[in-house]
């Protein structure tokens, strides 16, 4: 059981309220004001926007507010105290929107940049592409009938003078990569590229100064925009994914409330508190920091720590971690460790460990390159070398060296993985998945195993009512009061019963419970101690809260975690795809063994510690297996850094997210058999493609090789190519449309 | 063939003033919010409007 829902968790009643000033930054626009970011989550649609950009014009002091629905970010900009800050979060609060806080720095900036650059290069080769082509085509029919050599050599000169400076300009991304790649002793498909785009736009110079019939600018210009269309597409892509990811963290990375010696409150970022700071943790909250606790005694909930699902007490002097959920009592605690520091160090060690062992994966394509680039060059210069031999001067044999080059530029292998990995990566994106890694689709595609964590990933992030032993009066009564808490158990009982009408008058004790006068005396919903109960041993214990009437016995109500939608589905179809699925946990046996008998896992094991989970799935790995882990704790996370890929939901705690390849949105249980088959399709689709422009290229090599290569068969050999596997990768987006539809409706 | 003379340098000026256009409206955030701008002009401004 993990309470964290995107969006922030509530609060007790008692709890201070933060101040946002923490987040507030300097507006370098408007001279002297101040700006802050914020996300809002529930702002999705156009209606939306204007009733938040409405409320928020209604403050003389603010200067602008504009929000940002694509990203789902608002920017404020006001005059006047940082602290105004925290009437801009209420007022937004008061028309129903929640906003959290969020650094720029936390949120991908650098992907914008990147692809920015990348469409501004694809860009100008267009703008080239488009011109040189309209000229080339004039030379070509040139060529069959009349054309005067002036003209010729006016248009070969006009191409030179808007190829060179865009080839220059588009060519960047592809040159940068080459250089980077050769100067450490390495080949990437960059490294052939720059080779023939230089090489081609270096003959066609020495060809328009000499007079020469041919040039080539065109088919160049033509190869540097094919493939930056794939590069854009595949870096946009990538980038959705990942600024999704960093979304997420950001809603569930909640703001610390930071205690000063005066005893205010201060909301501030997790990573700006130190070392022996006290901070103040709500009932409800997710605690933030690693520390001792220094007063207060509430009952803890660690299941995103060691996937134990029933909460332990906790008072002076316990040791609490970061990831813990507060249930019930406020909590002030000393630190010892905070944001990026925080987790147990045994923990961050096998994580690392793991991670070391796991080593750098050499994809298909990596593969590929590598022996197709020596190859080509030695063809190239055998060929200048034997056109030598064979007495044909050594000007017309660098051109047909210059031509095999030319025509084994990898343009349709270099577009064959990014359009490929943007396609399935796109159809992902549709069924909520976001794909973290660029070799994850490779590695998921030869997965045959499949191991699940049991708390917070097979079962539903918040818990729920399972049975009480009084009426369907007793269940109304206890809504009614429920209905006033935003603690996650009444949230629990009043999700039970909807349809009540709130109760009036009802007031929360600190952390204990909630009371309701009435003229018989008081109604009472809280713990065994508050409403007086005596507590029974119970067959399967777990969270329960009593209702107390005046005049008769304490009614219980208990809780557990229930499956998150959709998981019985997703196992019995990876069971159907002869998957090995298994169930790992850190959780009691007997409570594992029950879970797994309800979703169909025949393989299990309880009470496992983080370093038994790499070592099953270590031994998996041994057997031969690929394994593929899901998993959502700090107990996950080394596993998942240790599986051959990972797969985390969203709610699951910071450390995992960053140890996972893949991190999958929402309540329900994500369509792993999906995924895999995504993956697998997608891999074979690759195949397809690097085959196929293989064959192409091989192809065109002896044509080139004898000299009979001209301008316009360059330009059409390149780019059919090119289309052909463009074409092919779009079919993986197609995968599963039909559930696809079914998941939309 | 003389037409060639000034329709060349038409035509790339025409297509370099494209081609900054684009920059400068890539620059100026107008591809921040595709799905923004596209809900955004449903709704009509109060202020100023006289209509």
């Amino acid at each position: 059981m993990s309470l964290a829902a995107t969006g922030p968790l509530p609060r007790g009643a008692d709890a201070p309220t933060p101040s946002l000033a923490g987040y507030v930054e300097r507006d370098a626009e408007a001279g002297g004001g101040n700006r802050l970011g914020l996300l809002v989550a529930g702002a999705h649609c156009g209606g939306c926007v204007r009733k938040i950009e409405d409320a928020l014009a209604k403050d003389e002091t603010v200067t602008r507010a504009r929000v940002n629905l694509s990203t789902r970010r608002l920017d404020v900009a006001w005059n006047g105290p940082a602290t105004h800050a925290d009437r801009i979060v209420e007022r937004l609060a008061a028309i129903g929107f929640d906003a959290v806080p969020y650094r720029a720095s936390t949120l991908a900036e650098g992907d914008t940049r990147a692809l920015r650059s990348l469409i501004k290069a694809l860009a100008v080769a267009g703008f080239g592409t488009a011109n040189v082509m309209m000229l080339s085509w004039a030379v070509w029919a040139g060529h069959f009938d009349t054309m005067g050599e002036a003209t010729r050599a006016f248009f070969h000169w006009l191409s030179a003078a808007i190829a060179l400076p865009t080839i220059a300009y588009a060519g960047r991304p592809f040159f940068n990569a080459a250089w980077s790649a050769v100067s450490r002793g390495r080949a990437n498909m960059d490294v052939p590229i720059s080779l023939g785009v230089i090489a081609t736009t270096v003959m066609s110079l020495v060809e328009t100064i000499n007079g020469g019939p041919h040039v080539y600018f065109d088919g160049a210009l033509a190869l540097l925009f094919v493939l930056l269309i794939g590069r854009v597409l595949d870096q946009r892509v990538r980038g959705e994914a990942r600024s999704a990811v960093h979304r997420l963290a950001a809603l569930t990375t909640q703001p610390v409330m930071r205690l000063a010696e005066d005893g205010t409150a201060k909301a501030v970022p997790p990573e700006s508190i130190e070392a022996g700071e006290t901070v103040l943790v709500a009932a409800g909250e997710r605690v933030g920091v690693d520390g001792v606790i220094l007063s207060g005694r509430s009952t803890v909930d660690t299941s995103l720590i060691d996937g134990e699902s029933i909460p332990k007490e906790a008072g002076p002097g316990t040791t609490i971690l970061a990831g813990a959920t507060n249930l019930s009592a406020p909590l002030s605690i000393k630190t010892r460790a905070a944001g990026q520091a925080t987790s147990l160090a045994e923990i961050v060690r096998l994580l690392e460990a793991a991670e070391a062992q796991k080593g750098r994966f050499v994809s298909l394509v990596d593969h590929a390159v590598r022996w197709y680039t020596p190859i080509v060059h030695i063809l190239a210069a055998a060929t200048f070398a034997g056109w030598v031999i064979a007495g044909a001067g050594w000007q017309p044999a660098l051109v047909a060296a210059v031509c095999v080059l030319i025509v084994t530029c990898p343009c349709a292998l270099g577009l064959a993985a990014p359009m490929t990995r943007a396609a399935a990566a796109s159809r992902l994106l549709r069924a909520g998945v976001l794909l973290k890694s660029d070799t994850v689709l490779e590695r998921l595609s030869r997965i045959d195993t499949v191991v699940f964590d049991k708390t917070g990933t097979l079962t539903a992030p918040q818990p729920s009512l399972t049975s009480h032993d009084g009426t369907a009066e007793d269940l109304a009564l206890a809504a009614s009061l429920a209905a006033s808490s935003r603690h996650p158990l009444a949230a629990a009982i009043y999700r039970a019963a909807p349809d009540v009408v709130p109760a009036k008058g009802v007031s929360e004790a600190s952390g204990e419970g909630l009371v309701l006068e009435r003229p018989d005396g008081p109604v009472r919903l809280g713990s065994a101690a508050f409403v007086g109960a005596t507590t029974t041993p119970h067959a399967v214990d777990g969270p329960e809260v009593y209702l107390s009437v005046p005049g008769r016995a304490p009614v219980r109500f208990a809780f557990s975690s229930p499956l998150r939608p959709g998981a019985k589905e997703t196992i019995d179809r990876l069971s159907a795809d002869f998957m090995d699925v298994r169930l790992l946990s850190g959780d009691r046996p007997q409570i594992v063994g029950a879970m797994a008998r309800a979703v169909g896992i025949h393989t299990w094991r309880g009470r496992l510690r983080p370093q038994d989970k790499i070592a099953e799935v270590e031994k998996l790995k041994e057997k031969g297996r690929s394994v593929l882990m899901v998993g959502d704790g700090l107990n996950d996370a080394p596993a998942l850094a240790a599986a051959d890929a990972s797969l985390c939901p969203g709610s699951a705690l910071d450390i995992s997210r960053q140890a996972a390849d893949a991190v999958w949105q929402g309540e329900r249980m994500a369509d792993v058999s999906l995924i895999l088959k995504v993956a697998r399709r997608a891999h074979a689709i690759l195949i397809q493609n690097i085959a196929f422009s293989m064959l192409y290229n091989a192809a065109w090599i002896p044509i080139a090789m004898a000299g009979l290569v001209t301008p316009w068969i360059a330009a059409i050999a390149m780019s059919a190519s090119s289309i052909l596997v463009t074409l092919n990768a779009m079919r993986v987006g197609g995968l599963g449309a039909t559930r696809g539809k079914a998941e939309a409706a | 063939m003389d037409v060639l003379v000034y329709l060349v340098p038409i035509a790339l000026v025409l297509s370099v003033g494209g081609l900054f256009a684009f920059f400068w409206a890539l620059g100026n955030g107008q591809y921040e919010d595709m799905k923004g701008a596209a809900e955004r002009i449903l709704y009509q401004d109060d202020e100023g409007s006289d209509r």
